[in-house]
């Protein structure tokens, strides 16, 4: 077993009983950070008196002033390249963007100049900014409030992309973004801010507190990026998902009684290789789950990597589900979704081989 | 008015007239006679100079005048006039004509081959120089790729301007960037993007920081009258203005963005400093050859951000002499004539002919100045080749291509610099070329 994927939560074996959703715990790991350091600074639309279209800033601004969490223009370039300007300053800005289907107007902004002013000043200017933003679908949001862009961000050097999947590893994962010196981009799976997801749409929500990993510790404590963790582990396959779909897969595992390594990425960039290695190694079948569009999807990159490095361990062709390769739709959202059943048939077809 | 018939007949073309649409032409192409009496050029002295706290609703004026200081007879008048020593105004002297003999120099290693690209500012040297000159050393600059004047007027080393051009051994961008993109952090000058326009928001984001922290130290920014069509620039206004930011931001109007005029930026409805009136942000627009104007204007602006009064946006009316960089051939597309026409001269000798008048200045010292420029910039040219010339393989180690894309290097990165390595070694087996200097 490789010590760098982390297989529970450490609070909950603690006994620090402290339970919240996913939105406390990025609230909370936005108030430790903003307290132990006067230079980190949030802004984004609605994030100050009212809070946050989420809530994820509840009472920031009126802990730390409205010159440390403010609101800004409906301008995604206008935040972003503050946040640049922000960060060459010396501050360590942590911008929201409302929803992740928002944030391309500030892409040049994140692409060419925050991916990218470490290396073209020879370190001289650095761009230590984390960008949150909600992503995902599932809460029908329509093709607007529902996409996954993480695979645009993956392609560019120098970006970051963490999405958590769990309170505690939102918090920890936070924490190490906002303190890490490079640009981060943070995508919260919004279908799973107040409780995990089994990919049934027609059950109630169970909350976060019913699960361990809604412990979440008081104080500062960090999950280094680019470390997997193992969701669940087994010897059948190796699934590989991040976000939301780690709980579908985890439901649909335990419903069909696969015994899976299911791998909770948490950084897609950079990627735990090792981790990854170790499980299909053991396992010699892997199936990629992603909730974004198909073609050149990050999955596409995921097959690539283990088929380069594990091709002599494998037993089947490495399988991706996927949300189709069209706009997230508003009525047909579980038609569109990559729930048990295109789970199911994968899993059935990469066992059978 | 034109209606357009309505009810069951109407159908699309049956508008009257037809409409149409207007695509801007400049005034004068390729062999033309050029006539620029179009173009408003008010006395000198004539603008009044308003309190720097004033209301840029009462100062609508200031956006569609033009601001000047140095009149037909060589003279500084009225309000504006920032009353330099004439120690300091040979200074100003001094770093335009460097400016210009760098770019001389510059251009023609390019021509040589010693490097891929320039960009010369001839024309433009006091929207560099003199806005520089107004500001506080530690002022934070956002620059746009023609404001090499800066830099001079900072005192960054010249030699460090050659080695980024050359990209070679002795490049701090490690030859990263395309020639003329400079960074000095030490010289609060910021990494030059390539990307236009981008350098505004950021510069109000570093002025919100500063002000943020209680700091006394303003932003400025530089963009081409072009790149305001930038939706960037759009942001940089927003946010100056809702924020109050100190900040200036600088609009150098050269006329030509490669070869479209300023018309396909809007300039043939209006003057760009008219831009900050909507946004509510105190707006001046500048005689850009006047070197006193300029920096008075940017002195004005600074004030004005120091004294929490708010953003100024200036637009210095100026005109790109040459072309738009070494790729670049002008007789393509404008008149050769406009240049000679430009009604409101050449800032170097504008400035010249002030100190000559006020009795402070004479041929031969300017001559003598201009022989020292030219040999100091061809001294230091040759100190900068002993690190090589672009594609001559006195570069940065190769493994440098992969550091600072983050700040550790993860699996991946290490991987694909493994791999460059061995390219390497495939190439060169019998080891490296100059001794694997450079390697």
């Amino acid at each position: 077993m490789s010590d760098t994927a982390t297989k529970t939560a450490p609070a909950a074996e603690q006994g620090t009983e402290r339970r919240l959703n996913m939105i406390e715990a990025i609230n909370d790991a936005l108030d430790v950070t903003m307290g132990r350091d006067d230079n980190i600074v949030i802004m984004g639309e609605d994030v100050g008196y009212f809070g946050g279209v989420f809530r994820c800033t509840a009472g920031l601004q009126e802990k730390y002033g409205k010159t440390r969490v403010f609101d800004t223009p409906i301008s995604e370039c206008g935040i972003i390249a503050a946040a640049v300007g922000m960060g060459a300053y010396g501050l360590r800005p942590v911008p929201e963007i409302q929803f992740a289907d928002y944030i391309y107007p500030g892409l040049d902004q994140l692409i060419s100049e925050a991916a990218r002013l470490r290396y073209r000043s020879a370190a001289e200017y650095t761009a230590p900014i984390t960008v949150r933003s909600p992503f995902g679908g599932g809460i029908f949001g329509g093709q607007t409030h529902s996409q996954s862009p993480e695979a645009i961000f993956a392609h560019v050097s120098g970006l970051k992309t963490v999405i958590p999947a769990t309170p505690y590893d939102a918090k920890g994962l936070l924490i190490s973004a906002i303190e890490d010196n490079d640009p981060v981009i943070f995508f919260e799976p919004k279908r799973i801010y107040n409780g995990p997801f089994s990919g049934y749409y027609d059950k109630p929500v169970e909350p976060w507190k019913r699960f361990d990993a809604s412990v979440v510790p008081e104080g500062h404590y960090k999950i280094p990026l680019g470390k997997a963790r193992y969701a669940t582990e087994g010897d059948e396959l190796t699934i590989l998902a991040y976000g939301t779909m780690v709980h579908v897969v985890e439901a649909v595992c335990r419903e069909k009684g696969v015994e899976a390594d299911i791998v909770d990425l948490r950084t897609i960039v950079p990627v735990d290789i090792e981790t990854i290695e170790e499980s299909v190694k053991k396992t010699g079948r892997c199936l990629i789950v992603h909730e974004a569009t198909r073609t050149a999807g990050f999955g596409a990159e995921l097959s690539a990597l283990v088929t380069e490095r594990c091709f002599y361990h494998l037993e089947a062709p490495v399988e991706r589900v996927t949300g189709f390769d069209t706009p997230y739709p508003h009525s047909l959202e579980w038609a569109y979704f990559p729930g048990p059943i295109r789970i199911g048939e994968a899993l059935d077809k990469i066992l059978a081989e | 008015m034109a209606d357009r018939p309505q009810g069951g007949a109407a159908k699309a073309g049956d508008n009257r007239p037809k409409l149409s649409l207007h695509v801007p032409e400049p005034k004068f192409r390729p062999g033309d006679a050029v006539d620029f009496s179009h173009i408003e050029v008010p006395e000198a002295g004539a603008q009044p100079r308003p309190d720097e706290t004033t209301d840029p609703k009462d100062m609508l004026d200031f956006a569609h005048g033009l601001i000047r200081v140095l009149g037909e007879d060589n003279r500084a008048h009225g309000p504006w006039d920032p009353k330099l020593d004439p120690e300091t105004l040979r200074t100003m002297l001094g770093h335009m004509a460097m400016t210009r003999a760098f770019d001389e120099r510059m251009f023609r290693g390019q021509r040589q081959g010693k490097t891929s690209f320039y960009m010369k500012c001839t024309g433009e040297e006091a929207t560099s120089v003199s806005a520089s000159m107004a500001l506080a050393a530690d002022d934070m600059v956002f620059p746009s790729y023609r404001q090499q004047g800066i830099l001079i007027q900072r005192g960054y080393p010249m030699i460090e301007m050659i080695n980024q051009i050359y990209s070679n051994k002795g490049d701090k961008l490690k030859g990263r960037q395309l020639p003329i993109m400079y960074s000095s952090k030490e010289h609060s000058f910021f990494t030059i993007s390539g990307n236009l326009a981008t350098q505004t928001p950021q510069a109000v984001g570093w002025a919100m920081a500063s002000a943020i922290k209680g700091d006394s130290r303003i932003a400025a920014t530089w963009v081409g009258e072009g790149s305001t069509a930038e939706g960037d620039f759009h942001s940089a206004c927003l946010f100056a203005t809702v924020y109050n930011a100190p900040v200036i931001l600088n609009v150098v109007n050269n006329q030509w963005a490669i070869s479209s005029f300023s018309g396909f930026a809007g300039a043939e409805r209006s003057t760009f400093a008219a831009r900050g009136l909507g946004y509510g942000i105190a707006s001046l627009r500048v005689d850009g050859n006047d070197p006193l104007a300029c920096y008075a204007a940017e002195q004005w602006a600074a004030n004005r951000a120091r004294a929490n009064a708010g953003p100024t946006l200036i637009e210095f009316f100026s005109y790109r002499a040459e072309g738009h960089s070494t790729s670049d051939d002008p007789s393509g597309y404008r008149s050769a004539q406009e240049r000679d026409e430009w009604p409101l001269g050449d800032p170097v000798m504008r400035l010249k002919n002030h100190l000559i008048e006020i009795g402070e200045w004479d041929e031969d010292r300017q001559e003598k100045m201009d022989l020292e420029a030219a040999e100091f910039v061809k001294k230091t040219t040759k100190e900068a080749e002993q690190n090589g010339i672009l594609g001559h393989g006195l570069h940065h180690p190769f493994r440098t291509m992969f550091e600072d894309v983050f700040e550790e290097l993860p699996w991946h990165l290490q991987e694909q610099a493994d791999q460059a390595i061995r390219e390497r070694e495939t190439k060169f087996p019998e080891g490296l070329p100059n001794g694997g200097k450079g390697a």
